[in-house]
Formats: structure tokens, sequence, C-alpha cells
């Protein structure tokens, strides 16, 4: 078995995923953590996204902006990271900043302090909110890495992108399961999404296709105690 | 005329002048007929004429809707001061509800009345319903979904103001559904802006009438106000008989293909059948077949409600017409309209239920005096206890029709924005109004506060979408809804049936094919599925029509999550053809016809009703009485003395307890008999359970009559040695903790939210310029689900799911029931080998879905797939 770049490492304790050859740890709540770095990396937080439909009168709970704070809380609570980066449609909207509520745009606030804080730009918010801290840029380098919002179409060796939602359908003769993923061809990696009303997009969608055109990617499920790794041909369609 | 249920047939002679009830016109009329009026139709006008509310109970062909609308029709010969909306008819089908009105013409036209019928269902027109509002006829015939859509309308004042009558087709079936708490909430509505109205109920024999009678009057607080009651002589008892087949009874499956040869020949000789089966799936299997054995081309139809409306009327008509020789059918048939000269009816698998299968059977020959003639046919050895049960419990006249509900959250949620969509109102008179509905004669003011409190804003503690409120309180008092956009998505959502998403399938071309002398299967042409071409007169057809282009005939409807196991290429059978998957493109699955041998059957989800408790009590007590056994086929005789030689049997009140190794398992089985349902929550709850106590399970099955876990510890020894005992393992409080562990992650508690979240309106699957979305529902509810029981477990569509969850999918009424039951009566029999009792239950395995931590196993074992494929083994 060679090690060529873009054959797929086994990973056996089922705890990371390596990337254009650098080793991220895998948070079991669908975070990357970069240790080298101490750098922890999200995607797809929607905040606000309750509140959004909300105005058009969809009276959405409105806990998921606390509910996503929170289970990031509990991330940087574990992994102590030095910088976090957040990989775009980090808000749901434009006008995200006027629904927020105080507490949680305290909670926000509480969770930047002491450590570097970097907005990628979605296509659902170009900019944070006002009065929101930390940087914002379009893409972030990290050795071989490239950290941005929307995956490129072709290949993008060592592209680190959300956007998407991954998620797999996984059968058996017993039943299925669907789970949140990161999906992989060990060049580049789509990250699934961390937001508490964000969807998941099936693996198996031809959104997924331009990105994979060489090897046959990889998801990398959540399960409760381990990441499972299972071949894009396991995985079934929705 | 073609005969209808409406009339009589023949003549049932009665003292007492009827004459002199009946006003001359009519009493010229029915003897212009050669008939005489019934009794019931009598009592029931003067019920009218008193002014009071009634039920009448009567079995298919006793002139009931005559019986009903008879007041009506006396009331509107003579002419009235203001023209206006009469009547008020609702049926649970909208095609029962053309039907009838298709009937009441006769009368009308024969009397020459002036009187005005028209339907309304969702087929009707924009303009036809808008005119409708405006300038109503004297009698509508309509649906509880319209009915609330009427309600809704600032027109509805003016509109059933006039209102004298209401007619409530079907009640039996209607009020156990949350349809039936919609229509109460409307009910008591239309009380109060008619408060002259008077409700007629029109019933089936049921368990408990006092229930149904409750329903049609306004209750008050304290006391159980009661409609009239008017009641029928019974008929002449069923002929019901048990297939004894030549073959060999099958251990499980559903299916009944062993009888299938014995099923043609009942068709064969008989004038016309219909072949009731219980799921969708079931009947595709069957027609198919039956028309591979169809060696005399007999017209042997299809009709479930995944097929093309168009098709179902298509094959109805033709039943009518007497064009057809059997009709394999769902519960699609058990309600409704006479379908012509039915004189048998067959009903493949479990009857689940004594009412259920009384109504089938009902199904065969509408006349009074004639016994209705009717087959089972069991597919599998437990079966024939449970048809011997249902044979039993129609001669003793049983009735198993489900208990009185609670009003639903949900629906009350939905109908007090359809209030506010019509006028403002106050939320004293509101509450006041909703507790005369009988099903919510007992909600708390707090839960009816917390309805409105959720219309306006969600309901949630945390008070941020005031600004977004759908309702408003002004300063007079009264709540408004917020803008016409409120109104209209309301309208669009209106309803209480939440279909699981169904894609339409659409044939777009036949895959071409050198017709072989292949199986015979019915080979649909043009517009008819249900009907050989050589039976319309054309030559025989084997091949395809040829090639269609996108664009081309709907065939029904089918669920998405079928759709997603098959990958194009895949083929499976719909509407009685062989079809092969071409592709999804947005909301349409784009199919071909095709040749296979061995198509996937449609895995539907309907129609799998869990084995009724009276039905269940019946078996258990057949099962331990060997002197019964008589009545039995031969081959289940001797499979239970077998069971009494290896093990035992579970004597009526006791829980049998089986535990044997097997492979490298330990199994334990339990014969409950309460019905899919509670076994497969009691296997969550057990499975938990054994968990904790290191025992390992692995996975467990459940069917209606019994449960099988198994497991890597030695569950059997366990309890032989004293270490374990059989109470605590299930004890009741396992409905305490474990349950609301289970709960939370719940595949079907989380269903059930759903259809509270879409029915109460938090969720709107259809909005203005989206109405066909179907596939991009807009957020996930599992989400919603996952994000409101942690901020606040008690929000009041939580307490509604949980409330659904007792009695629909997790039944867990009904296994607290049994818990208690057993409490100190179950009986553990340390086995070596599997019984023979267990052998059906054990072949289930592998079939059912999996739960909890095996669905950690699903996605290790794929995972090990990769390991392998990565090391080149």
């Amino acid at each position: 078995m060679s090690m060529a770049v873009g054959v797929q490492e086994r990973d056996p304790d089922g705890s990371g995923v390596t990337i254009a050859g650098v080793r991220l740890h895998v948070d079991l709540a669908g975070a990357f953590v970069h240790l080298a770095e101490r750098m922890l990396i999200v995607a797809d937080l929607h905040l606000e996204k309750g509140s959004a439909f909300a105005a058009r009168r969809q009276l959405l709970p409105p806990y998921d902006t606390a509910a996503t704070l929170a289970r990031l809380a509990a991330l940087i609570v574990r992994h102590t990271p030095r910088v976090v980066v957040a990989l775009g449609d980090s808000f749901h909207d434009m006008r995200a900043g006027e629904r927020i509520t105080d507490a949680d745009r305290e909670a926000l606030t509480a969770l930047q302090s002491g450590r570097e804080w970097i907005w990628i730009a979605g296509n659902h918010d170009p900019a944070p909110p006002a009065g929101i801290g930390g940087e914002t840029c379009d893409s972030l380098a990290v050795g071989p890495l490239t950290l941005r919002h929307e995956p490129l179409p072709g290949a993008a060796p060592g592209e680190i992108a959300g956007h998407l939602h991954p998620a797999a359908r996984v059968f058996s003769p017993s039943g299925s399961v669907r789970r949140r993923c990161f999906v992989s061809d060990g060049s580049r990696c789509v990250m699934p999404a961390f937001g508490a009303y964000a969807g998941g997009l099936n693996i198996r969608d031809v959104a997924f296709a331009p990105l994979f055109t060489q090897r046959r990617p990889t998801a990398h499920v959540l399960g409760m105690r381990r990441v499972y790794s299972i071949g894009h041909h396991a995985c079934a369609p929705d | 005329m073609k005969e209808t249920r409406t009339i009589p047939r023949k003549t049932t002679p009665k003292k007492a002048g009827p004459a002199a009830s009946l006003p001359t016109r009519f009493a010229d009329w029915f003897a212009s007929r050669g008939w005489q009026p019934r009794q019931h139709q009598l009592e029931l006008l003067e019920k009218a004429r008193g002014g009071e509310s009634a039920l009448l109970i009567a079995p298919t062909g006793a002139g009931k809707t005559l019986a009903g609308f008879l007041p009506s029709l006396v009331d509107l010969q003579t002419p009235r001061n203001r023209s206006g909306l009469h009547t008020l008819y609702i049926s649970p089908l909208k095609a029962l509800a053309v039907d009838v009105a298709r009937n009441l013409e006769t009368p009308v036209a024969d009397m020459n009345l002036p009187v005005r019928i028209e339907t309304r269902t969702g087929d009707t027109s924009a303009s036809k319903r808008m005119r409708q509002r405006r300038n109503p006829p004297d009698i509508l015939l309509t649906t509880p979904e319209q009915l609330a859509l009427l309600l809704a309308t600032a027109d509805a004042e003016y509109l059933f103001s006039t209102l004298r009558r209401v007619v409530l087709d079907e009640l039996h079936s209607i009020v156990t559904s949350k349809r039936g708490d919609l229509l109460a909430l409307g009910l008591a509505r239309l009380r109060q802006i008619a408060p002259a109205m008077t409700s007629v109920g029109l019933s089936a024999t049921v368990r408990d009438p006092d229930e149904l009678r409750r329903y049609l009057v306004a209750q008050t607080p304290g006391s159980a106000a009661l409609s009239a009651l008017v009641t029928t002589p019974a008929g002449a008892a069923a002929d019901i008989q048990m297939l004894d087949t030549r073959e060999r009874l099958p251990w499980s499956g559903h299916g009944g293909a062993h009888a299938m040869a014995e099923i043609y020949g009942a068709i064969k000789a008989a004038r016309m059948s219909l072949v009731f089966v219980n799921t969708r799936a079931q009947a595709e299997a069957v027609f198919q077949q039956l028309w591979t054995i169809n060696e005399d081309n007999l017209s042997i139809a299809l009709h479930h409600g995944s097929l093309d409306a168009g098709q179902r009327r298509r094959v109805e008509e033709a039943m009518v017409q007497g064009r057809l020789k059997a009709v394999v059918c769902t519960s699609t048939l058990d309600l409704g309209i006479d379908w012509g000269d039915v004189d048998l009816v067959i009903n493949v698998g479990a009857p689940k239920g004594a009412s259920r299968i009384a109504q089938r059977i009902g199904r065969a020959n509408h006349r009074l005096d004639e016994p209705s003639r009717a087959l089972l046919v069991p597919s599998n050895r437990f079966e024939v206890l449970e048809c011997r049960a249902a044979i039993d419990a129609a001669k003793a006249g049983e009735q198993d029709t489900p208990p009185r509900r609670t009003g639903s959250l949900d629906v009350l949620c939905q109908h007090i924005l359809g209030v506010a969509c019509a006028a403002p109102f106050d939320a004293d008179a509101l509450y006041g109004e909703v507790i005369s509905a009988e099903p919510y004669s007992d909600l708390p003011r707090k839960d009816f506060d917390d309805a409105v409190d959720f219309v306006a804003t969600g309901g949630y503690a945390l008070k941020s979408y005031d600004r977004f409120a759908k309702i408003k309180q002004a300063k007079d008092g009264l709540w408004r809804v917020a803008n016409q956009k409120v109104a209209q998505s309301y309208r669009m959502n209106v309803g209480t049936i939440v279909e699981s998403d169904m894609l339409k399938v659409r044939l777009v071309r036949g895959r071409k094919q050198a017709a072989p002398e292949q199986v015979r299967q019915p080979s649909p042409v043009y517009g008819n599925l249900w009907y050989p071409a050589k039976l319309q007169g054309g030559a025989s057809k084997t091949t395809y029509t040829g090639p269609l282009t996108r664009g081309g005939r709907v065939l029904g409807q089918i669920e998405e999550y079928f759709l997603e196991t098959l990958s194009p290429g895949d083929t499976f059978l719909f509407g009685g053809e062989i079809l092969s998957l071409q592709g999804i493109v947005e909301n349409e699955a784009l199919v071909a016809r095709a040749n296979s041998d061995a198509p996937k059957v449609p895995s539907y989800a309907g129609g799998k009703f869990p084995l009724s408790t009276w039905l269940a009590q019946r078996v258990r007590k057949l099962l331990s009485n060997p002197q019964a056994w008589s009545g039995l086929p031969g081959q289940v005789a001797e499979w239970l003395e077998l069971q009494q030689h290896f093990s035992m049997l579970p004597p009526a009140g006791d829980l049998l307890l089986e535990t044997f190794p097997r492979g490298n398992r330990f199994f334990l089985v339990a014969y409950p008999f309460e019905g899919r349902l509670a076994h497969q929550t009691l296997g969550m709850l057990l499975t938990r359970r054994m968990e904790r106590l290191g025992l390992k399970p692995m996975g467990f099955v459940a069917n209606d009559y019994a449960i099988a876990v198994w497991s890597l510890g030695d569950v059997g020894g366990r309890l032989a040695s004293g270490k374990l005992s059989a109470d605590d393992l299930f004890g009741e409080d396992m409905l305490g903790d474990d349950l609301e562990e289970w709960l939370q992650e719940s595949a079907l508690m989380k269903r059930t939210f759903r259809n509270c979240a879409v029915v109460a309106g938090l969720i709107e699957r259809r909005y203005p310029g989206k109405e066909k979305s179907g596939r991009q529902v807009t957020i996930s509810t599992d989400l919603v689900y996952d994000v409101l029981r942690r901020h606040q477990p008690d929000h009041i569509l939580l307490r509604g799911a949980r409330d659904d969850a007792l009695t629909g999918l997790l039944d867990l009424s009904r296994l607290a029931d049994m818990l208690t039951r057993v409490k100190g009566r179950i009986i553990h029999k340390p086995l070596h080998r599997i019984s023979p009792l267990a052998v059906p239950i054990m072949l289930e395995i592998g079939r059912e879905p999996v739960y909890g931590e095996a669905q950690e196993h699903v996605l290790a074992e794929a995972a090990e797939d990769l390991v392998r494929e990565a090391m080149g083994e």
C-alpha cells in the first residue's frame, strides 16, 4: 500500500483525518482541531436562522443561536484553541445582528476574548454584523491548507471548506443511518455544518461531484464515540 | 336508475301508520316506488321536528343516508323566508360526498322539491367555491377540511347563519383521528353561528354509542350532554368462513401466497368479490399473484390509496357497472359507497380488529335480510388464531372501536388561527366554545392560553418574537390576525393529515424489448391499469405502448423514502405494473415499464394496524385452551400441541418468557400479544435495561404477537439462577427514566413531533408561490425537536407530541396496561432450543429497522468494508 498523495490513509483510532499531508483531529461535535496551530475550525454556524424564519412568520424556537454557541463553548473548553476559524455562513443573513439577543451577543463576545477569531466570508454573510468582534477574510492559508467557505470546482489540494453541509446515509441489512460527516478524498475536505438548525445535504448529491473528479471521496461519519470512515460506494443517496 | 345504498331494496313491513308522520308528497313518493319508510327514518324525522340532535346506528344497507336527509327534504319542501344554506353534510371521503349528492338528486327530482344540492371538495373550481360562499345551495356536501376552510373566511357568519342541520356521515370513522378533533371544533363554531342548528350522526355499530352521542351536542362543564339515539334491529348474521387451506401454512409473512389458487377459486365461484389486504404493498403483491394464475382472464382490478385518483374512480365505476369480477383493495374501500353487487368479501391476512372486520364484511351484500358472505384467509399460523378469534367475536357481536380521544393540542392551535382568520375573537368566549366540543371538554384553561400564545408568538419562554406575531391582541381585547399573508398561509396549510413526503410516479417511456411469452400479467394499456387489453376487446399486448416522452402519464404517488432505497434501473411493483426507476427529478419519480422476475415491492408505510386489545384477549384465551382447538385447521392444532410438548402454552392472563441459546447468541422471546407498536416500544426499553444489566443485547424484533431479543449475555441463565427476576426485567419502572432517555433520541417521537409541528402551523409545508415544495421541506423538524426539547421541554408542541405518542406510534398506554397486568404473573421457561411458538418471530429477524446502539454497529460494519477494500482483502 503506497502512501502517495491522494491515497487515503486509514485512521485506526477513528479520531482524525489527514488532508494534504496535514493530520487534523476530529471532534465528534463536528469540528476540526489543528493541534500544531491550536486552531479550532467550524463551518456553517447559521446563527439567528430561527429568527430569520420568524421574520417570515414561521415561529421556530428562538434557541438555536444559544444552542450553537453553547456547543461551541464546550469545544473551546475542550481544546483551548489559540485561534478559532468559522468557515462562513456563520450568520444566517445580513440582518442577523438586528435580531440577535443581548445575551447571545454577550456569550459570543465572551468566547472570543483571549483568542484570535476569524470570520471567513460566506454567501449568507459577506461580513459579520456590526459590533461583532473578530477579523474577516475571504480565505485563510495555514501551511498547505486553504480555508474558505465555498469549495472551488475542480481540483483544490489542501482546501478545507464548508457551505455544502455534507451528510451520509448508510444502509445495512438491518436498517439505515443518516449522519453529518466530513467528506474528503485526502487532498481536500468539506466540513459538516455546525449550526443547530443547519440541515445536511447527502454527499451523493450532484453538488459534490465537481469537487471529487479524480478520486472517490470517503465519508468520515460522526459516531457516538469515534469517527467512522465509510467509502463513497457504501453511502446511499437520499 | 341504479340501486344505491340510500334506497331500501326490499320493503320492511312496519306497523304504525307511517304515512301519518310523513307529508303526503313524501308518503306518495315512497308508495310510488313500492316502498315503505323504515322505522328509524321516521324516528329521525320526529327527533328533528322536536329540535333534537340524534345519532343513528345502523348497518350498511339500512337506508341510513336517506334517513339522515329526510328531515331536511321535508323541511325544504316549504319555501323559506330567506334562501341560504340549510343543511351541511360532512363525509370523510370526498368521493362519498359526490356519490351521496348524486343519489340525493333522485328523490328531489321525483318529488319536484325546490332544493339545490352542491358538493364542495378540493376538486371544486375556485370560481364555484367563491360563488358558493356568496350564493350558497340549500344542501352542501363536503369534507371536514373544507368546513374548516369555510369557517376561516370572513363570509362564515353570513354563510352559516341560516344553517338548520348538519349530517355527519361515517361518524365512527372520523372521530378516531385528528380530523375528528378538527370537525368537533368546527361543529362548536357552527353552533355559535347558528344556535338553532341540530346535528345528526350516521354510524356503523360501535362499542360505546354514548361517546358519539356526546360528540353531537354541546357539552357543558360538569355534565355530559347526550344526543338522542336511534338504532335499527340487527340484520342477518354474517356467514364467515376461514379458509382451511390444502397447502402448507407458512410460519411467517403476510402475503397469503400459499393460498392464492384457493382465493382464485373463490373469486371464480362468486359473482363479485372484494379482496381486502392490510397494506398497499400486499395489495400489489396479491394482485400480481392472482394475475399470474388468471387462466380465465377474470377481470380483477386493483384499488389502493397511492394510485392516481382518476384511476381509482375508473375502478369504482366499473364495479358499480358490474364489469369486474374482483377488486384487490386496502382500507380505501372500507368505507363508503355501495360498490355494486358484491357477494363475497375475502380478507387476506390478519383481521386486526373485530369492528374492522365487521365493517369489511358488511361491504358484501347490502341487503339487511340476507347474510353477508366472507372468507378469511390467514397468511400464517398466528393469523389462523386471530381469524378464529375474529369469527368468534363477530358471532358474539363484539365491537372494539378505539376509545374516545382527547382533543389534540396541535389541532386546537390550527383552529384558533382559523377563527382569527374569519374575525377578531375574544379569548374567554372562544375558550367557552372550545370546551363545548366533546374532545376538548376537559381542556384546562392553561392549555388553551398556551395554544393562543403559541399561535401568536410561538409560545416560547424567551419572548423575542413579539414583532413577528401572527395574531395580536388589540386595545379592545380582541385577537386579530396580523395581516392577510398569515390568513393566506393558514388556508394553504389547513388539515390534519400529514402525509410522508410523496413523489409523483410518472411514466416516461416504455422499455423496448422483444416481448417474450412472459409471465401473464395485467398488461396496462392506455388508461386502464387494471384491465387487460384482451378484455377491452383489443388484441393482447404484452409490450409497452410506444415511447413516451417526459411528461407522460402520472400513475400515482409513492413515499419518497421508498424511492430513496432504489437506484436507477431498479424495478418495483406499482399499480400492478413492473416499473423501472429512471431517475428522480424534483418531486417526480420518472419510471419506465419493465420486465423483471423479481421486482422490489413498494414498502408503503400506510395501513399497518396493530392487533386490537379485544382480539388479543380472545387469541390468548384460545391459545391457552386446547378444548377450543377443534375449530382450528389440523396443522395449527398440531403446532400448538408440539409447543405444549416442547415448552408450554401461555396461560391467558400470564406472560410467557422463553429463553434459549442459538448460534453464539442468547435469545429471549416473550408473548404479550399487545400489537406491533407496543411491542416495538417494549423492545427499545427492554434492550436499554439489558444493556445496563451487562447482558449486551444486540437487537430485537417485534410483531403483533411476540417479541424476541438477542444478546451476548446469557439472560436465560441469569433468570434461571434467580440473579435476575423476570418481574424486575419487565418492571413498570421502565416507563420512567428509561423511557425519558429513549424518547430523546427516538425516531418515532421525532416523526410524531413533525406531525404536530405541521398541524399546529409551526412548519408550513406550503406557502404562497411554493406550492409544490414537497421535497424541499424548509427546515428539518428533527433539528427543531432537538433544540426545543433541550431549551423548553414543557412547550405545548412537545406536550402534544407526547400525548400523541401515548396512543399513536409508541402505543405507550397499551404497554403500560400490559406491564401492570402481568406483574407477578411472568412464567420463565428455559429451553435448550427454539420452541415451535417462537419460530414465526425468529423468522422476522433482519427485516426490521435498527435503533440506538445498533446504529453504531451499522456504521462500524460499513467502515469495516472500507478497511477490507483498503487492505485489498
